[in-house]
């Protein structure tokens, strides 16, 4: 039977026809629904979890694999470095049933805050990479991964990008099959990590590599298709679709497996057309391991590591090497853009967050930032937001900054209640321990936003459905030794900059914790509609200023001609934000005449 | 169409539909038997930003991405939208515009105006662009909501795809009750 899937979609989907038993992920784009879908689509054979963050993700899904259940970890990008600490060691312990970290990248950083090449992780590892280049694959190198990590003892990475992952494409679905595996036992040698062991053990993973290295240049996952000699192209990924269509008569190996090389595969193939290319999108992974082995070949040159890549750029990078003449391109594909107002993503009408972010302005401080829909406060109109490097990195910024001690502004932290589980939790002991006296300020809306909504360890309920015990924010904080705590309506803006200003001026660290849900996520949460007077209201503009897509320039001006607001009622949810900010009370509830 | 792939890129904003429409499109050309790839960028259905998706079909696509001024049918949900994405139309392509203008709060910052003249500009542009006012036409039917259904009957004109088919699809996948209100969009959007 064959369905039209999402590189994200399929893997689940393979997840469950090869055996898998264990998966557990942190949300992230363009990640997310793999957990999503086997949690929704396979719970009955597969479990299925949402970690804390990427670390514990592959940290339970190595205890799985040791314990004889096939196992997937699956992250971002950037999800592998939180993830590397136990990564880096596990290669030496190699698995029990088989192990997958799925790392999916996101060049053009669509939606992260680097375009990271994790093929990279597979070399600095020394475990292998599968790279599917569509959906079908992205299903079927699941069964292949398991297999090779069972077969040679070792983590394996899966990694998609984001054209993968969300992509859809035609794929042929099967039945499921398992493999039976036996529990934990007792071997030290393999699984505990102190010198003595692990000295021994970087010797295997050495000797593995070598053997990695025959089976690719057997492995079926790297296959030629032939064609006219005067071009070969090394590639895989959707790099791989792109040079194909660039460039159909080309000769082409596409690497399924992306590390090892089989090198002597690739020596012969060079040996047999003109000219070498590789089209691989980011880092020159591929090129400079097969100019290393001294074989001629070009790349970077022609197809740049910045950005994804597309047809356009691969036809333009031929055209540059040569090989095809400018009359390749359409037309029309020079055509000049149309400037058109840029419209970025905004906090939804009614976010609390936004409540927070006028409190801010209003407080005058520089703001750290962190992940998560709050860091979209950083554009304008809000322009609240001044920092934001990686998960939980808020904490630590404000508590620099702090101690640096020449910045007369006073600076304060702003993370989410998932973020804060995350990696800020440990963050904040460290502050505390080494005395701040800032003030770190959780929004806690109760839920992973960003990335479409996902349960945490504060949400009391998990992925597959059942609830469960909620971390408490306010205990925990006080715990960690802070002892002023409090908790703010982030829709009542008086209260939170009162809060904000108090907090600031005292000697001492304090947390600031808001109390309004997501007004989408679990549920949407909409109370009658507000509505300006035009009457009464200046056209002053402070409302337009809140960035609520719900309030627009409307046809009225005043006598200077400015134009005078409204409110869609059919979006509004009532927060009451804007009549807060309202000058000249001019906002009020929508009556119903 | 180059090498036998017809190109259909969607745009407009989020939480407009642009997403499910290129879904249902996708999933005619599927039950037409075709080889079909659709490719976007998640996350803006709730935020308001840009939201494109390209779909490709035919005997074997290749890259899920249109290349660059090869779109052969662009469907713009949202006016500022068909004009931002213009120029990937391709020579003796069809552009369908939807007339509704989702003013985005950028422009509280005074620094950036909604294009007061897009119509005109698209017109000049692509002189046989349609532009249809899918609200209007949703309001006639008495259901706002129907605003994508009739769009994708509009656009169902433009492409070689059977009508039957499309029926069957948006019947099972008009969410659930409405099967026969959005037959009946789609129907109407087809035959303006």
């Amino acid at each position: 039977m064959e369905m039209l899937l999402s590189g994200n979609e399929a893997l689940a989907r393979g997840v469950y026809e090869y055996g898998g038993e264990f998966a557990s992920a942190y949300p992230g784009t363009p990640s997310t629904e793999i957990l999503q879908t086997i949690g929704r689509f396979f719970k009955d054979d597969v479990y299925a979890e949402w970690a804390i963050n990427e670390k514990v993700a592959l940290e339970v899904a190595v205890g799985a694999s040791y314990g004889g259940a096939r196992a997937i970890a699956a992250m971002k990008h950037v999800g592998v470095n939180v993830a590397a600490d136990p990564l880096m060691s596990l290669t030496y312990t190699g698995v029990g049933a088989g192990l997958i970290l799925v790392s999916a990248d996101d060049p053009s950083l669509h939606s992260s805050q680097n375009e990271q090449d994790n093929r990279c992780y597979g070399k600095f590892a020394s475990i292998p990479v599968l790279e599917p280049s569509d959906s079908q694959e992205a299903k079927d190198f699941v069964g292949a991964a398991f297999e090779i990590s069972e077969r040679f003892d070792t983590p394996v990475m899966l990694r998609l990008t984001t054209r993968i992952s969300h992509s859809k494409g035609i794929v042929t679905i099967g039945e499921r099959t398992t493999v039976e595996h036996g529990g934990f036992e007792r071997n030290i040698e393999k699984y505990v990590m102190v010198p003595a062991h692990a000295t021994k053990r970087h010797k295997v993973v050495i000797e593995r590599l070598e053997r990695l290295k025959e089976f690719a240049e057997e492995s079926y996952l790297n296959t030629i298709e032939w064609n006219e000699r005067k071009v070969g192209i090394v590639t895989g990924s959707i790099a791989y679709q792109h040079a194909k269509e660039t460039l159909p008569t080309a000769s082409i190996l596409k690497l399924g497996l992306g590390y090892p090389l089989p090198m002597k595969k690739i020596a012969d193939f060079a040996s047999k057309v003109d000219r070498l290319f590789v089209v691989e999108e980011l880092e020159p992974f591929y090129e400079e391991q097969i100019a290393a082995a001294g074989i001629a070949v070009e790349g970077k040159k022609y197809f740049s590591n910045y950005l994804e890549l597309n047809v356009d750029r691969v036809r333009e990078g031929f055209i540059e090497a040569g090989v095809l003449d400018a009359s390749a391109k359409a037309s029309t594909a020079a055509a000049e853009p149309e400037e058109v107002l840029p419209r970025p993503p905004v906090l939804c009408s009614g976010c609390p967050h936004r409540g927070m972010m006028i409190a801010l302005r209003n407080a005058k401080v520089f703001t750290t930032g962190d992940i998560g829909c709050y860091t979209l406060g950083a554009l304008p109109p809000l322009s609240q937001i001044d920092t934001c490097l990686c998960m939980g990195a808020s904490i630590g910024h404000t508590f620099g900054i702090e101690k640096a001690g020449k910045t007369e502004k006073p600076v304060v932290a702003l993370i989410g209640d998932s973020t804060f589980l995350h990696s800020g939790i440990t963050s904040l002991a460290s502050a505390v321990y080494n005395k701040t006296t800032s003030t770190y300020i959780i929004v806690d809306n109760r839920i992973t936003a960003m990335t479409g909504g996902q349960d945490h360890p504060g949400t009391s309920r998990t992925l597959m459905g059942e609830k469960t015990h909620a971390v408490d924010l306010v205990q925990l904080c006080k715990a960690l030794g802070v002892e002023h705590v409090r908790v703010v309506d982030p829709y009542d803006i008086e209260e939170t900059t009162n809060a904000l200003r108090e907090e600031i001026a005292r000697e001492a660290p304090s947390v600031i914790i808001t109390n309004r849900p997501c007004m989408l996520f679990p549920k949407k949460i909409r109370q009658a509609p507000y509505a300006v007077d035009t009457a009464v209201c200046t056209a002053c503009g402070a409302c337009f200023r809140v960035g609520c897509p719900s309030i627009s320039a409307s046809d009225e001006t005043n006598e200077k001609g400015r134009p005078k607001a409204q409110i869609d009622p059919t979006t509004c949810t009532g927060c009451t934000i804007c009549a807060q900010v309202c000058p000249a009370d001019a906002i009020g509830p929508l009556s119903s005449e | 169409m180059r090498n036998g792939t017809t190109n259909v890129l969607i745009v407009g904003v989020g939480g407009q539909g642009v997403i499910l429409a290129s879904e249902m499109l996708s999933e005619v050309a599927l039950r037409s038997g075709l080889d079909v790839k659709k490719s976007e960028v998640h996350g803006m259905s709730q935020r308001g930003g840009v939201v494109t998706s390209h779909v490709r079909f035919g005997t074997k696509v290749d890259s899920p991405l249109i290349p660059g001024g090869e779109a052969d049918v662009i469907l713009g949900f949202e006016l500022a939208e068909s004009l931002r994405w213009i120029h990937e139309l391709a020579e003796g392509g069809q552009l369908i515009v939807n007339s509704q203008r989702l003013v985005p709060p950028i422009t509280a910052t005074g620094k950036f105006s909604y294009p007061a003249d897009a119509t005109r500009r698209i017109k000049s542009r692509v002189p046989k662009a349609k532009v249809i006012d899918a609200i209007g036409i949703a309001t006639e039917l008495g259901n706002p909501k129907l605003v994508n259904t009739i769009l994708l009957g509009f656009l169902s004109k433009s492409l070689d795809l059977d009508e039957k088919v499309w029926l069957e699809v948006i019947e099972k996948m008009a969410p659930k009750g409405t099967a026969e209100i959005n037959r009946t969009a789609f129907l109407e959007g087809r035959s303006r």
